[in-house]
């Protein structure tokens, strides 16, 4: 009973870590900064069109 | 391509009307559109070429016009990319990598953003391009070996976007990092206490059916390991701020919060090593993640008021051309003195305060004034650093630079009423400063009563009332009601200098006009124009307004803010004729326009009557008088809505005015006041100020700002009116920046709104506290649903705040 309690509470001790490092990422590279923006930027179509243009091979070279 | 149906083509990048004969021409997704120049042309090619025409599908508002994207307007970049003018705005990130913070300017949607965005990103060496929706900031790092800064901000230029360094920089960095700190200590207290609770409620059910006590010590300790970060680094800002007030010898909220926080923690530990008693964890996690929240949101509430006062200091631009013996030299702005000559083109912003030298054009001053119309610059007029000059090229003399500035002053105004508390937020920190002794006081004897009765509970209910009346509702409950409205009036022009202002205007119940300048433009206006000849209205205009233009006597303006610049026609041997008027030759007759000697023909009869103390002009050719027009002061057109407007409020109006009886008397019924004394001197308008206030009127007072600074200075609360240049030296609570008057009742009605929200804060917090108090002393609260009350009641009063915006 305890032995398992022990390895369930160290895995989600491990967790919290785990979320804490990836929320301390995200605040850092930005993510909070604008909580605007990126709920308008979805909308935004901007898959590449599957035919190649002039452009795009541009860009790619 | 033609649509049959549709009468006037409009320019497909930017919506303007195209003009006839245009022929301008891109196309788009293979059908052919019409622009309307060289310069919406140019943008849209380079958004076609480089596979961006999504752009036109997803845009939802349209840009600005295309400007004229000229070489030499390119040249000026170049200087960009030297070390030492990067120095201000550029970090180095890395051995070649430079990281940028740049404005950009002409973002009017979410997919002007995406077509930045993409087609940095397409650029070799550009490496991250981040921009910013809510505050059009753009940061670009780059690779410097592949790609210079200039030809980044080229490539924005050709996209029809304007790029410019923020300069500001390190306030924002020092503002982004204190934002992301409180982001970490949040972040830290919510994921302890998610799982803290979890444990909490495991401990909690094993208490009342039974746990192994081996089982109990294993989450108590667990709990008190996830608990640790949040006392020794998510509650730190709460020891600090006590910490600070004990050392001042003050009492602030942090206290109570610091001893809560910290005797259940010590309890709790005590209790976690003996192995008996009760643990708190739950309750100090829950307390600390919701106290931070709430001061966060508090925070940022303010921060938007500030952000509007920065976002002004940006405005002014960082390069100016200098003109030197017809050189034109780009220069830094920091180098300009007062004196030098400098250029401002078209479609740029004005560097420094300056007065025109030569030139006419109009200017954009909407981001000082949130209002958008042009206004009319000609020789003589004054400049504001940070507006922006639309038409011709202004050859300008710098009469104020850096501090000196218009702008700078109004951003001194700002923080002036920033830093002044308010009387009512300094009563509330007061009574919360007192409400927090009588709170520890209260402790105690709730402690000692509790130890006597009941030894077992005294320290959980010690806690629960430590935790539960925090007066963070009472403390919060006036500021952020400034802030909110501070920020809400400053986005429609209306700017308040003095922190008493909102509170006093709130109880208004006279409002005392001052007839010139305040409740007229304050300057001749033209009223209307009688034919005397079969020549017509527009005509007469046309002509009028082509020969003044070259004229700098005042009443030129006002023929030429009537005319479209395309409807002027040229002008041969223009003459200045000081004192009388103007003559020049067009279409080989010459006309004169001016007094009715100048032409030197018999006065023609006017009919009908005439308003009391106009001017008349005279349009007259070789032969015949063929126009007249009236000018005169007029009444602002807001003026008589404003009028019934506050007496539909039942706040009474009069007008003190120096002028001639008459002259007042046409005013006042104009606008609809029955009260008003005329001919006055500045010292009777005080007296007659002063008799209202006797009489127990609060009363504020409108004027111009500067001839009624003694007037404005003994009313209540004084607004003036701050158009132009003024802004800096008037003397009032409350500048208005649009001239708009109507922007009176806004305030009014925003100073009762902010302090209704006030009342409403207050007496909220207030019934909580008292409600909560003797429930938590009687020990029918436990401290974790103290906590979640507590916070519940900050951020009831942060929300109502912001309902002001």
């Amino acid at each position: 009973m305890t032995a398992i309690l022990i390895y369930l509470l160290g895995m989600a001790l491990v967790m919290v870590i785990v979320a804490g490092i990836g929320i301390f990422w995200a605040i850092k590279s930005g993510q909070f900064e604008d909580l605007e923006g990126p709920a308008q930027r979805i909308l935004m179509d901007d898959d590449d069109p599957r035919i190649p243009r002039y452009s795009d091979s541009r860009s790619n070279r | 391509m033609e649509h049959p149906g549709c009468a006037e083509k409009t320019c497909f990048h930017c919506a303007l009307p195209v003009p006839p004969g245009a022929h301008y021409q891109v196309i788009i997704e293979d059908v052919p559109r019409e622009m309307c120049c060289r310069g919406c042309q140019a943008v849209a090619q380079t958004i076609v070429d480089n596979g961006l025409a999504d752009y036109y599908r997803h845009r939802t508002a349209m840009p600005g016009a295309g400007h004229e994207v000229v070489p030499e307007e390119l040249q000026k970049l170049a200087l960009y990319d030297h070390p030492g003018i990067q120095k201000s705005f550029v970090r180095q990130e890395g051995e070649h990598v430079k990281e940028a913070s740049l404005i950009l300017e002409g973002i009017t949607c979410a997919a002007c953003i995406w077509l930045n965005e993409r087609h940095l990103k397409q650029l070799r060496g550009v490496l991250q391009v981040q921009v910013n929706y809510a505050n059009h900031r753009a940061r670009i790092t780059w690779d410097d070996q592949v790609i210079q800064l200039s030809k980044i901000l080229e490539e924005i230029q050709l996209l029809g976007y304007n790029a410019h360094p923020f300069s500001a920089e390190r306030q924002e960095n020092l503002r982004r990092q204190r934002r992301a700190k409180d982001l970490r200590r949040i972040a830290i207290a919510g994921l302890s206490a998610g799982q803290v609770m979890m444990l909490a409620v495991a401990l909690y059910a094993g208490a009342a059916f039974g746990m192994e006590d081996s089982t109990a010590a294993l989450l108590r300790y667990l709990s008190l390991l996830l608990t640790l970060p949040v006392v020794f680094y998510a509650a730190l800002p709460f020891y600090q701020s006590a910490w600070h007030a004990l050392l001042g010898r003050r009492l602030n909220m942090d206290v109570p919060v610091s001893l809560a926080v910290i005797s259940a923690f010590a309890g709790s530990v005590w209790a976690t090593f003996q192995g008996q008693g009760v643990v708190y964890y739950d309750a100090i996690t829950m307390f600390s993640l919701f106290l931070l929240s709430s001061r966060l949101l508090e925070r940022s509430a303010q921060e938007k008021s500030v952000e509007a006062a920065e976002n002004l200091l940006k405005l002014a631009p960082a390069m100016a051309i200098r003109v030197v013996d017809d050189q034109h030299l780009p220069v830094l702005v920091l180098e300009l003195n007062e004196g030098d000559t400098i250029l401002a083109k078209p479609g740029e912003s004005i560097a420094a305060d300056a007065e025109v030298i030569e030139g006419r054009s109009t200017v954009d001053e909407a981001l000082l004034t949130g209002e958008s119309r042009p206004v009319p610059k000609s020789p003589g007029a004054a400049v504001i650093a940070g507006s922006i000059n639309l038409e011709g090229p202004l050859l300008l003399r710098v009469t104020g630079v850096g501090e000196n500035t218009v702008l700078a002053g109004i951003v001194r105004l700002l923080d002036r009423a920033v830093a002044e508390k308010p009387r009512l937020a300094q009563l509330a920190d007061r009574v919360a400063g007192h409400f927090t002794v009588i709170l520890l006081i209260l402790t105690v004897l709730v402690g000692a009563a509790w130890w006597w009765v009941e030894p077992g509970r005294a320290f959980e209910t010690v806690l629960a009332v430590l935790v539960v009346t925090c007066p963070c509702a009472l403390s919060l409950a006036a500021p952020t009601a400034f802030a909110a409205a501070g920020s809400h009036l400053l986005r429609h022009g209306i700017l308040l200098t003095r922190g008493h202002g909102l509170e006093t205007l709130a109880k208004v119940n006279h409002v005392v006009f001052d007839k010139t300048g305040t409740l007229t433009y304050g300057k001749p206006v033209l009223q209307r124009t009688i034919q005397l000849a079969e020549l017509d209205e527009n005509r007469c205009m046309a002509l009028a307004a082509s020969l003044e233009k070259t004229s700098e006597h005042p009443l030129a303006q006002s023929f030429l803010v009537r005319v479209a610049r395309p409807e002027l026609v040229p002008v041969q041997e223009a003459q200045n004729l000081p004192g009388k008027g103007v003559s020049g030759i067009i279409g080989g007759v010459r006309y004169t326009l001016g007094s009715s000697a100048l032409s030197g023909l018999p006065a023609a009869a006017l009919p009908g009557e005439l308003p009391a103390g106009s001017t008349l002009v005279w349009l007259c050719d070789e032969r015949r008088a063929l126009a007249v027009f009236v000018l005169s002061d007029s009444l602002r057109p807001q003026a008589r809505e404003l009028v019934a407007r506050l007496k539909a409020a039942e706040v009474r109006v009069s007008m003190l005015s120096g002028d001639a009886e008459d002259a007042v008397s046409h005013v006042a019924a104009e606008a609809g006041i029955e009260a008003w004394q005329a001919a006055l001197r500045p010292e009777d308008k005080l007296n007659a100020l002063r008799e209202l206030q006797r009489r127990g009127n609060v009363v504020a007072m409108v004027g111009d700002g500067i001839n009624d600074a003694p007037v404005l200075a003994g009313a209540d609360v004084s607004i003036a009116m701050g158009g132009g240049t003024q802004v800096a030296r008037a003397s009032s609570d409350i500048v208005l920046l649009t001239e708009n008057l109507l922007d009176i009742q806004l305030a009014l009605q925003t100073g009762h709104a902010s302090m209704a929200v006030m009342r409403q804060n207050f007496a909220w917090a207030i019934v909580y506290n008292v409600l909560a108090l003797p429930f938590a002393a009687l020990g029918m609260v436990p401290p974790w649903l103290a906590a979640i009350g507590m916070s519940a009641s900050s951020l009831v009063v942060v929300m109502n705040a912001l309902r002001l915006r």
